[in-house]
């Protein structure tokens, strides 16, 4: 039988991980822990070099800082703080249900199913209510208190 | 009873509505690419988008090609993306899709053969790959059977539910990870391997092991949830496989021993007939 | 198996940060709240305050093993991302050795300064 054509481009790729259909929150949420963690390693390992630069006392240090004083930057260090408020949270939710906690017990199937996501649902919206408190208070912190 | 002057409109075929139906079509003989064709069908009650196509191909084009069988959501062939998610053809009416325009692409991340057929060939691979049998150390008894194996009602309910998957490959064309992936066993794959570690007539899952708990095995899986989401059965792959997660860790570390396994059911020496029940009546035909 | 144990660690890592990173994020965001609350102090990256913290032992020690935990925790997970892009299996190697061998450097750094100001004068 000769070798038949086929279609081989239908992968989704990596629009399938943003937009792939008409799914559930949870699935979002994923790729958000994804986009979240990308955000604070970036910041993370220049972070290492700019607490680095301490090695060279105080005036170094004071110097090193005053360039991440202006709005921009603080922006982006309270765009870090949201990003590890969501990521923390719902790891969390995640180390949960990939560990099998609040996911029930295997029963027989019968219609209509309630699958493990659906039971999983109230910590999901759980963590992120705590989320959105932490958030919260850190944008209090950031733009409305002190400095 | 009463019967009135009006007409009399057979409510099984009287036309509800029309509606478009969008099909993402592809010849390999002629087509570089797929693209979409527009067919208008009429809606009938209780018509499902796998009696559309029927529709369709009886009455404008005998071109179209798909793969159905028993359309009633037992085989799992009808495997499409209808509307925004993967679904069985035969699973959803028109009207409950509520919506004029029915789009219709082949399944997401699969070859596809021709119009709606996608290639499940890789999909059946990744199942093989995890050995989904019984797997004993006693061979003799395997090969020729002496008795049955003991199971309580509770050891079958552990693993019962993810026994239900009908190979429709929904859960693959979900799977965020599969989307990217080509070495991703996928949800359908996995599951099949919590069943039969789940199974407690099983002994293989030594044998398992380093398929599952590869770099392209479980722990690809970041519980997005859209296998479940679509599985058309309640299978629930995204819970087996955080179930078989939490056996690896809980076993990893001393937390949770080797399951025993089913031994063959001891055998009845001595039938005692039970006083109550009546004897048969005498056959008629001697 | 190898893939298992990298990812039990992954989530012990987890677990860390959120403890530790979260202690962390108390003291640079939300001293204001801290200190009206009446425990912690203005200013947590001044000079004065940064260098007061970096002579004792006890934020020496977490630094360090917040940083260890973090640069892990964060490199696997990219780590795993690229792997799930399809790479061909001279790709898969590549990342591993590189993200060892980055992350040790970068480990080796950050605690080489956290223990030279503990034990400067």
């Amino acid at each position: 039988m000769a070798e038949e054509k086929k279609f081989k481009k239908n992968k989704l790729g990596l629009a399938g991980w943003f937009a792939g259909g008409r799914y559930g929150a949870e699935r979002y949420a994923y790729i958000l822990h994804r986009i979240s963690g990308l955000g604070i390693l970036f910041y993370f390992i220049l972070h290492i070099f700019v607490t680095g630069s301490r090695i060279g006392g105080p005036e170094e240090w004071e110097s090193t800082i005053s360039t991440f004083k202006t709005p921009v930057f603080k922006f982006g260090e309270f765009l870090v703080f949201l990003a590890f408020a969501y990521h923390a949270l719902n790891g969390l939710r995640l180390v949960l249900a990939e560990l099998g906690f609040g996911l029930g017990k295997p029963t027989r199937p019968v219609f209509p199913y309630v699958n493990s996501i659906r039971r999983q649902r109230p910590l999901f919206i759980a963590v992120m209510i705590v989320a959105a408190l932490i958030m919260v208070f850190g944008g209090a912190d950031f733009y409305l208190l002190g400095n | 009873m009463c019967k009135t002057d009006a007409p009399q409109v057979d409510e099984g075929t009287r036309v509800l509505k029309e509606v478009t139906f969008k099909i993402l079509r592809y010849n390999p003989e002629t087509d570089k690419a797929p693209s979409v064709k527009s067919y208008t069908v009429p809606v009938i009650k209780g018509m499902t988008v796998l009696d559309g196509l029927h529709w369709i191909k009886e009455n404008v084009d005998s071109t179209l090609a798909w793969r159905s069988s028993c359309r009633m959501g037992v085989c799992g062939s009808c495997a499409m993306f209808i509307n925004g998610l993967p679904r069985l053809a035969c699973n959803n009416q028109i009207v409950h899709l509520d919506s004029d325009v029915i789009n219709i692409k082949p399944l997401p991340n699969y070859d596809i053969i021709r119009d709606l057929v996608p290639d499940l060939e890789g999909f059946f691979q990744k199942h093989r790959s995890v050995k989904p049998y019984l797997i004993r150390k006693d061979v003799e008894e395997l090969e020729s059977p002496t008795g049955e194996y003991f199971q309580s009602p509770e050891e079958l309910t552990n693993y019962i539910q993810f026994a239900y998957c009908i190979k429709c490959g929904l859960c693959l064309a979900a799977c965020p990870t599969v989307a990217t992936d080509d070495k991703y066993l996928g949800p359908q794959a996995l599951a099949q391997a919590w069943r039969y570690i789940a199974d407690t007539r099983d002994d293989g899952s030594k044998e398992r092991e380093e398929e599952i708990f590869s770099g392209h095995g479980a722990w690809r899986c970041h519980f997005a949830g859209a296998c479940s989401e679509v599985c058309p059965k309640g299978v629930d792959p995204a819970f087996a496989i955080q179930l078989l997660k939490q056996d690896i860790f809980m076993k990893k570390l001393r937390l949770r021993k080797e399951k025993s396994v089913a031994q063959l059911a001891p055998k009845i020496e001595k039938w005692e007939r039970n006083p109550n029940i009546p004897n048969a009546p005498e056959p008629t035909v001697k | 198996m190898k893939e298992s144990t990298l990812w039990v660690w992954h989530i012990i890592a987890g677990v860390v940060i959120f403890v530790l990173l979260g202690i962390h994020m108390f003291i640079m965001h939300l001293d204001d709240i801290l200190v009206a609350l009446g425990i912690g102090y203005h200013d947590p990256i001044s000079a004065s305050s940064v260098f007061a913290r970096s002579k004792q032992a006890f934020y020496m020690v977490t630094y360090i093993v917040l940083l260890g935990a973090a640069l892990y925790h964060g490199l696997y997970g990219l780590r795993n991302i690229l792997f799930e892009l399809s790479l061909p299996k001279a790709g898969e190697k590549i990342v591993n050795w590189l993200f060892a061998l980055g992350g040790l450097a970068l480990f080796v750094y950050g605690t080489y300064v956290a223990i030279a100001i503990f034990t400067s004068v």
